[in-house]
């Protein structure tokens, strides 16, 4: 178990330093400076700027010291906001953006298997057909069109909830976010759940817990759902990349000062540095996620690991 | 096995063989499958009309989609103006709006997935074809692909190559080949195999020869199959970056930045939100259903289950 741990780890370090090394080398294609404003600058002070963020030396040594700045947790500075550098503005937003994705991590996972068995338990019925209509909403409308729409009718018509904001952190403002955030993620977990819930209903084993004289509930709880949840598991790894990536949008709409705001207003006023530090921070998350995930399925499932 | 039971086998065979090929060929079953698929024969009518209005539409409306109509600015949808779907702050007719940008949208999806069909399929093919160190190293490129997160880097490219919609279509496309190329493999590896591929080599054809004239047209069912799935995600990949900012600018619209203009002013201007997202809701499911459809129809394996 801790040799596929390790083995997987060390499998994931050059994935991530290739990674690294392209979202460098395509930065750096870009054309113009990042300090190519509207008012051309003296050639002393564009002297001094390109001395400070090393932008004199050849390209491959600024590709080492960031590599090593990298290693040490040194993202580099922003280009537009001088007064932190990377690391320091994916502090301050890190809290925010794990909380609201953490949240839609555990609804997802929640709401979606529930769906998923309540929908393999009532196959066929109406029930089962209403569910798999609003499931495929769930996939289709993109979470750009949900937001504003929730925020529409539970916000501004219903006022059940505020439009948009952190406050205090509590739950009310939460909740718009994170079901925006998770209703994708609900939908497909609870496809799958269904599929292979199904799946487990017809094997041999449940029909054995039957015969035994089981109730129905213990089978579906303690027998079916099990291997049910496999196929669920490894979709843990790839969810949280989208969850992520989804929360670009979310925090954006919601005005949450998580990392994916700073990361699209990095992106739209072309700072460099900031948009490089971002990536690799997300980069550098999604795998560690990635790779939980799977070490935690290696742990559930020993024939992965003897492959 | 007897001689006799190995005849009757070999009779047997070619005997069904006939039969399908004097009865229906294998398009032809599929298409028959297709057509019995209410939802994706819809979808497909759906789509059509979409992509004729696309097309056409615009030419039939008296608005121009950038033109101020300065009679109108904010007005409610009706059919006395002439203005159905309402108009925008600045007085643009949004049904102009809406059709062009869905033409903007869809011409995006069809480049970017020709890209990436051109992409995928050159690199699974030669992948597959060559096989050894060459495969190996082609595809753990695909695999460290597949690890990072796809979105970001399209962000990324936006950001160096500017508001551009054909490097906007190229990026996308260029990102998006992942799965065409690890499809497109596993194919070319069965069929790598096959008497018409040794033949081609023995007649001293060139690698790139047999490759591109005879294993990849053979690949046409899953490529086709799995462009139609590409096409609704791509769709979706560019509204988001129109919504965002880093996709199709002003002057130019698509359904992604009337959505985001749209969501701006929803409580004052519902209509400016509606229109459009209702034209990329059923975009996106018809397309789905066709591409789902497709794969049904097809895939044999998908239809026994």
């Amino acid at each position: 178990m801790i040799r596929y741990a390790f083995n997987r780890l060390l499998t994931t370090i050059p994935v991530l330093w290739i990674a690294i090394t392209i979202c460098f080398f395509v930065l750096r294609m870009a054309p113009g400076g990042p300090f190519d404003g509207e008012r051309p600058l003296p050639e002393a002070v564009k002297a001094n700027l390109a001395a400070h963020y090393n932008f004199d030396k050849p390209l491959i040594e600024q590709y080492f010291i960031y590599i090593s700045d990298v290693v040490r947790g040194d993202l580099g500075p922003s280009f537009t906001t001088l007064d932190f550098t990377v690391s320091e503005q994916i502090a301050i937003g890190l809290p925010y953006t794990l909380i609201l994705g953490g949240a839609a991590f555990f609804v997802s996972i929640l709401l979606g298997v529930a769906a998923g068995v309540y929908g393999a338990l009532n196959r066929d019925t109406y029930s089962d057909h209403v569910l798999a209509a609003l499931i495929l909403t769930g996939l289709v409308v993109p979470n750009f069109l949900v937001a504003p729409i929730f925020q529409l009718v539970f916000g501004l018509q219903l006022e059940w909830f505020p439009v948009g904001g952190w406050g205090d952190g509590s739950l009310r403002y939460l909740i718009l976010p994170v079901a925006v955030l998770s209703l994708p993620h609900i939908a497909r977990i609870s496809r799958l759940t269904r599929g292979s819930m199904i799946e487990a209903l017809n094997t041999n084993f449940i029909r054995t817990a039957h015969s035994k004289g089981l109730s129905d509930r213990a089978i579906v709880w303690r027998h079916a759902l099990r291997p049910a949840l496999m196929p669920v598991i490894s979709y843990l790894g790839p969810a949280a990349g989208f969850l992520l990536t989804g929360s670009l949008v979310v925090e954006s709409i919601f005005g949450i000062p998580g990392i994916g705001r700073y990361f699209i207003n990095a992106a739209l006023n072309r700072d460099y540095g900031m948009v490089l530090g971002t990536v690799v921070f997300y980069m550098v998350l999604i795998m560690l996620l990635n790779l939980i995930v799977d070490i935690f399925y290696a742990w559930l499932d020993p024939r992965v690991r003897t492959r | 096995m007897s001689i006799r039971s190995i005849k009757e086998n070999i009779v047997e065979d070619t005997f069904t063989e006939a039969v399908e090929t004097s009865g229906r060929s294998l398009i032809q079953s599929a298409m028959l499958r297709f057509y019995r698929n209410k939802a994706a024969m819809l979808s497909l009518i759906v789509l059509c009309l979409l992509i004729l209005a696309a097309i056409f539409g615009p030419y039939f409306v008296p608005f121009n989609y950038e033109d101020p109509d300065w009679s109108a600015f904010r007005a409610p949808p009706s059919f006395e103006s002439g203005h159905y779907f309402g108009t925008d702050q600045n007085g643009r007719d949004l049904l102009a709006r809406t059709l062009y940008g869905t033409r903007v949208s869809l011409t995006v999806a069809f480049v970017a997935t020709l890209v990436s069909v051109l992409i995928g399929v050159s690199y699974g093919a030669i992948a597959g074809y060559l096989g050894g160190r060459v495969d190996q190293a082609l595809m753990r490129f695909v695999d460290i692909m597949y690890a990072l997160p796809y979105i970001l880097f399209v962000i990324l490219l936006m950001v160096i190559f500017g508001r551009n919609v054909f490097l906007l279509f190229a990026a996308i496309g260029a990102l998006e080949w992942l799965t065409m190329a690890r499809i497109v493999r596993g194919q070319t590896l069965s069929l790598k195999e096959r008497e018409f591929i040794e033949a081609a080599r023995a007649t001293g054809l060139s690698t790139p020869a047999i490759i591109f004239r005879h294993i990849v047209p053979n690949l046409a069912g899953p490529v086709v199959i799995y462009a139609a799935l590409t096409i609704p995600e791509i769709v979706a990949t560019e509204s988001f970056l129109s919504y965002l900012g880093f996709g199709i600018q002003e002057p130019l619209t698509s359904l992604g930045t009337l959505i985001a203009e749209g969501a701006d002013v929803m409580e004052v201007l519902p209509w400016l939100l509606f229109f459009p997202a209702a034209f990329l809701v059923t975009l996106l499911i018809s397309l789905l259903f066709v591409g789902d459809g497709l794969r049904d129809a097809f895939d044999s394996k998908e239809r026994k289950r």
